[in-house]
């Protein structure tokens, strides 16, 4: 596999299995009008992951965008092992999704310089998005934290079980080291420090205290995964892997 | 006097607002029919929704992900449109928990292949939308501007469940199977979307005079298989009804009898998913009970 197609498919294997996990709220969320935010946060990360698989497709020449969602195992998906994670209830799944907004707002801002235009085409895009789902996460951080003691203590809890994935973010290895070297990708480790103080400062707003880096998960970017993913592909690909010649 | 003046405005074709007098019954009937319909949309996510994580290409996951957040967004204007008739979003939630609102017996039913995302867009939805663009007119000013913006939407939802049963039916000899499996699982229970015989409909004869509804039950039945069959043609699918025939004298398709037993059975709520589809719902709402509180309780403390 080329460096530059790795590259890629780790930044669309995140977005397409966070959107999993997302779509997954339909019709269960606390109000309607969450489950529709929810449902379009989804479909928002579903599109940007749809662009980034068709892109590592091209770059391969023998695959399809589909092929690269549904015909892949586990150990040959990329994403952050927090994308995967449970959505537990409304709180854990808001965490989740703050902490990953948070993170794509500072990488595709970096992204969106990249020499490759259709990377930077698809960041450009996407900070749109963004923006608004980490306006959205925020609100959410803020009230569940400084809402009741129940929510305040139950948000506290997501967060501390949750933290230990975020370390993934600021990796780098050798594949990466290329793609920053030739000015089309990021140097993720140092966007935690910008990362760290704007978490601060919500926690700090939503009366939450942050957890230290501790025991931090590492090895996505070597397809090592929770047991989650499994679970997740194995009902997101039952219908190509069940009927494999069948058109859809 | 005052009814005199409503059935005026009626028989005029002007549409009656909030603030406008109606009576009771006017108000009573709307609320029944607006909750039932918004109902219908929220509880018409779960058949539709189980299928967004299993959806077998990119494409196919973002059309039925958009779809189905189209149809809350439909149950939002809706109970937006109930609301100003005088009931709360909670009451109308209550209504629907404890079994005395009703929601389509439709969803009422599994969905279990990936073909029922094609019937349930082709004919739950293609049915839908007879009935509502005959409610773009109805006579309630809320309820019609909301019908306008959802039968825009509803055409799109109809033609993408078309695509999947066309898509079906030229694959694979599985697929095919599955397609025609889904049809006429779906038929009859599309059929009896449109409510029982107009003679068995009580309510329709204030329903038509105050222009709530624009056409009764049995017209918009056979509006709509009139329509069908061709669609079904087209694909190569058999409608499951062996009575089904096409009448040179009325211009229209004679179809068999619904199975009026089974549809009194399922909207009593013994239908196969009646059960499942409350629990779900109460569920849902009562585990977001503690967000609910703290968004109070953070709106109480920034006042």
């Amino acid at each position: 596999m080329q460096d530059l197609e790795k590259y890629i498919l780790r930044i669309a294997d995140s977005t397409l299995i966070i959107s999993h996990r997302l779509s997954e709220w339909c019709s269960k969320g606390p109000t309607l009008e969450e489950d529709i935010a929810l449902a379009n946060i989804s479909l928002d990360l579903l599109g940007r992951a749809n662009a980034l698989l068709e892109y590592s497709a091209k770059i391969n020449g023998n695959k399809t965008a589909n092929d690269l969602a549904f015909r892949r195992d586990d150990r040959e998906f990329y994403n952050f092992q927090l994308c995967e994670q449970e959505n537990g209830h409304f709180g854990d799944t808001i965490i989740r999704q703050f902490l990953y907004d948070c993170f794509s707002l500072l990488f595709f801002q970096e992204l969106s310089k990249s020499k490759d235009e259709t990377l930077s085409a698809i960041s450009i895009k996407s900070l749109k998005e963004i923006k608004y789902h980490l306006r959205h996460t925020h609100n959410w951080v803020i009230r569940l934290g400084d809402g009741t003691e129940t929510s305040n203590q139950k948000i506290q809890e997501s967060l501390n079980k949750i933290w230990k994935f975020t370390g993934e973010f600021f990796e780098t290895d050798d594949v990466d080291k290329k793609i920053i070297e030739n000015k089309i990708g990021v140097d993720n480790k140092k966007l935690k420090k910008d990362w760290d103080s704007l978490v601060d400062k919500v926690l700090t707003e939503a009366k939450l205290k942050k957890p230290e880096d501790k025991d931090m998960i590492t090895g996505s970017k070597e397809g090592i995964h929770t047991g989650l993913l499994e679970n997740i592909l194995s009902e997101m690909q039952c219908l190509p892997r069940a009927y494999p010649d069948a058109k859809w | 006097m005052n009814e005199e003046v409503f059935q005026k405005k009626i028989d005029s074709e002007q549409k009656i607002e909030p603030k406008d007098w109606m009576p009771d019954g006017y108000r009573k009937h709307l609320i029944r029919q607006i909750s039932q319909h918004a109902h219908s949309e929220v509880i018409g996510m779960q058949p539709e929704g189980k299928w967004i994580t299993r959806a077998p290409s990119l494409r196919a996951k973002m059309i039925l992900l958009a779809k189905v957040q189209d149809e809350a967004g439909h149950g939002l204007y809706l109970y937006s449109a109930c609301e100003t008739l005088g009931i709360t979003r909670e009451e109308l939630n209550e209504q629907l928990h404890q079994g005395k609102a009703k929601y389509s017996s439709i969803f009422n039913y599994p969905t279990l292949t990936w073909a029922d995302m094609g019937a349930i867009g082709w004919l739950v939805d293609g049915a839908a939308i007879i009935n509502q663009v005959s409610l773009q007119k109805t006579s309630y000013g809320p309820y019609s501007r909301g019908m306008i913006r959802i039968c825009k939407e509803e055409s799109f939802h109809q033609r993408q469940g078309y695509e999947i049963m066309t898509q079906m039916t030229q694959g694979t000899a599985e697929q095919k199977e599955m397609a025609q499996d889904a049809l006429n699982r779906f038929w009859w229970p599309s059929i009896m979307m449109f409510g029982p015989h107009d003679a068995d409909s009580p309510r329709t004869g204030n329903a038509m005079k105050w222009k709530i509804k624009r056409k009764t039950n049995d017209e918009l039945r056979q509006n709509f298989i009139d329509k069908t069959v061709g669609q079904a043609d087209l694909i190569g699918l058999k409608i499951p009804d062996p009575d089904l025939k096409w009448n040179e004298e009325r211009g229209s398709y004679d179809f068999g009898e619904v199975d009026w037993d089974e549809f009194w059975n399922v909207v009593n709520g013994n239908g196969p998913c009646n059960k499942q589809r409350l629990n779900h719902h109460r569920k849902a709402h009562k585990d977001g009970e503690w967000v609910r509180d703290a968004i109070k309780a953070y709106a109480e403390k920034h006042k």
